[in-house]
């Protein structure tokens, strides 16, 4: 086949049809991947609530509460136990962090401690920043382990800033950012405790 | 050229990462690990592979004026498919990956070899020619991410070598990228000293 010329309607065709081929096969993927993408992000949701909570058997209705210190709510996920309240997660985050957006599933238990927290969404420099998946729930280490322990006796700050909490080696930015996401969880948490203890299963 | 050439001249010859200095940005960027190396190396590969067969089969069709932007319309979609499928069924994989892969469209090596290779060759010789280059680019990519996975967090493949306390934490930061790369780079160029 002869080598088409770049006159202007063979240009414009072209062009044309190839964005248009494009366009099909993507709306087609983009179709066909949609309910497995959806899913995928609520199934690391739904693990990450299991793994921050101390154990329940049914989750309640989520709900947004707002906050002071930001323009977005967060995200509550009320968990129960033979229909009584044992613990919320909370979809929480910071922007604060060395890599900008920190989003991180904190729970919280009917004492107001922290049960448990997941990392959700980081941007955290790998070997450094990306450590505090692990760092802060380190058992044997006291001083930096937040699991159970809660703001009314416990300053969630880093030392530096004359906190209880050691940052993270050479990751004080981080750190920082982390606790401010457990701080905001815990600010709202604060605001909504009498609406949990009056919460009741739905069964 | 035969071939097997054609296949193999990806690895050392004409290897996109050591020879050519194509698509730093990534290979820097993704090679904290072996295993970002491996998944950023092979979403490429497809890439790379698709567009050229694509581009070889429309190099007729499209008028030399508009032929970058077509290459870069056919370039992107397949990307974006490769963004989805990820997204869908290797959310893991996608999580530490995710910024880069939109990247794969700017890659310098994706259009360098639609433009170079496959809109002058025909379908056949283009699906290997971007096989070769894809793997040659994976290639440089496991073993960079490897060696600095090794040094600087003492695992390979995730899998624990040695303890953390003697790691050199540089190295899976950027300058380790540098460091290690360099060392590759005239230890290829040795290599095809010897071969010459």
């Amino acid at each position: 086949m002869a080598k088409s010329e770049s006159t202007f309607l063979n240009m414009v065709l072209t062009l044309l049809g190839v964005t248009f081929i494009a366009a099909a096969i993507l709306g087609f993927v983009h179709d066909i991947t949609k309910d497995a993408i959806e899913a995928s992000k609520l199934k690391a949701q739904s693990e990450a609530i299991e793994r921050v909570l101390p154990e329940f058997d049914e989750l309640g209705e989520s709900f947004q509460v707002a906050v002071s210190s930001s323009d977005d709510s967060l995200e509550f996920f009320p968990a129960f136990k033979g229909g009584e309240w044992v613990g919320v997660a909370v979809k929480t985050f910071t922007n604060k962090g060395f890599g900008g957006f920190i989003s991180v599933m904190a729970g919280i238990d009917k004492s107001g401690s922290l049960s448990g927290y997941e990392v959700l969404e980081h941007a955290e420099t790998p070997g450094l920043g990306s450590k505090m998946d692990a760092w802060f729930r380190n058992a044997e280490k006291p001083n930096q382990n937040v699991i159970g322990k809660n703001p009314q006796s416990y300053k969630f700050e880093v030392s530096k800033d004359g906190g209880d909490i050691d940052a993270i080696t050479a990751s004080t930015i981080t750190s920082r950012a982390f606790l401010d996401a457990l701080s905001r969880a815990f600010e709202a948490f604060q605001k909504q405790e009498q609406q949990l203890e009056n919460k009741k299963s739905s069964l | 050229m035969n071939q097997w050439n054609n296949f193999s001249k990806g690895f050392i010859k004409e290897n996109p990462v050591f020879v050519l200095l194509l698509g730093m940005c990534p290979t820097l960027g993704v090679t904290s690990s072996a295993i970002n190396g491996l998944g950023m190396g092979l979403a490429t590969t497809f890439v790379l592979v698709m567009s050229n067969i694509v581009v070889s089969l429309v190099k007729n069709i499209i008028p030399d004026k508009v032929r970058i932007p077509s290459f870069i319309v056919i370039i992107a979609s397949f990307v974006t498919v490769v963004q989805l499928v990820m997204q869908a069924y290797v959310p893991d994989l996608y999580k530490s990956l995710g910024l880069f892969i939109p990247l794969i469209v700017v890659n310098c090596i994706v259009l360098g070899r639609a433009e170079a290779f496959a809109s002058k060759n025909n379908l056949f010789s283009s699906a290997i020619d971007g096989l070769g280059i894809g793997l040659g680019f994976s290639f440089a990519l496991v073993l960079l991410g490897a060696i600095r996975e090794f040094l600087g967090s003492g695992k390979l493949f995730n899998m624990t070598i040695y303890p953390e306390n003697y790691v050199t934490l540089l190295f899976v930061l950027a300058p380790g990228a540098f460091i290690v790369l360099g060392y590759l780079i005239a230890l290829i160029n040795q290599i095809k000293k010897i071969r010459r």
